[in-house]
């Protein structure tokens, strides 16, 4: 067993017992951080996948930003342990088969997908391991008009959260 | 080399669990939260497809499903404190107006 496969292992079990832990926690700040701990194994993965811009990104805006923002509105609802209801019939009978064959359907699916077209064409901007400058070059060449679309799409988000946010008078 | 299709299995139970806490979740921050995991597992899948083609679009894809993340954060978040700060509540269960 390689090192990167031992190491593939033990961030997926990392990852998948934080997503665990996301659904069995009663507390939502206890699910905030178990979201980190998926976040931060992706973010490794993503290191081992040779895409260390996505990594860091995913540190910084995930891990970083967004969970701040999280935790922040957690604190300031002064969100507390979550009432237990029981759930209805139709989702214990219907709902959660179905969910479990969602999973495994997906999983099927990408199991019998076999990868060699894919590995064979290998056409467009080819990356190795120092890949963040051609990514660079395809995000302001290729992809500059949906660039400066995600920046008015920004702009639109800030001030839709500050009109909703705002008291009224 | 680690084979794609273990990062796709990897893809697809995170993305199931996320579908699973959507649906199980009774506060609406928890259930907010469980659509960042099921973005995150896409991403991975993206980054995993963007690996085995070695093509770079999948990585563009991904840097422009956090910044939508981002911006879903935050209008999500703003619309979560205006809900509690009129129905004094988290549960979902309590704001079922247009619940049939």
């Amino acid at each position: 067993m390689s090192l990167p496969l031992i190491l593939f292992f033990v961030l997926a079990v990392m990852a998948v017992a934080g997503a665990l832990l996301l659904i069995l926690a009663r507390e939502p700040i206890h699910s905030a951080l178990a979201l980190v701990l998926v976040m931060v194994s992706l973010a490794v993965l993503y290191l081992l996948l040779g895409a260390e811009f996505i990594a860091a990104v995913q540190i910084i805006v995930y891990a970083g930003a967004v969970m701040v923002l999280f935790v922040f509105v957690i604190m300031l609802l002064n969100a507390g342990t979550e009432d237990r209801t029981h759930i209805s019939k139709i989702a214990t009978w219907v709902g959660i088969p179905l969910g479990f064959f969602l999973m495994i359907e997906i999983a099927h699916i990408f199991w019998h997908a076999r990868m060699t077209s894919a590995m064979a064409s290998g056409a467009g901007v080819p990356y190795d391991a120092a890949s963040t400058h051609d990514l660079s070059m395809a995000l302001f060449q290729q992809y500059l008009f949906p660039f400066e679309a995600t920046s008015i799409l920004i702009l639109i988000a800030l001030l839709g959260a500050l009109v909703l946010a705002k008291k009224d008078e | 080399m680690i084979p794609i299709s273990y990062y796709l299995m990897l893809s697809a139970i995170l993305f199931g669990l996320g579908v699973v806490a959507f649906a199980f979740k009774r506060n609406i921050i928890t259930i907010f939260m469980s659509i960042e995991l099921m973005l995150n597992a896409v991403n991975l899948a993206f980054v995993a497809f963007a690996r085995s083609r070695n093509q770079l679009d999948g990585l563009v894809f991904v840097f422009f499903v956090i910044v939508v993340a981002a911006a879903e954060a935050a209008v999500g978040l703003a619309i979560i404190i205006t809900i509690a700060h009129n129905r004094r509540t988290l549960n979902v269960e309590q704001v079922n107006l247009l619940k049939f």
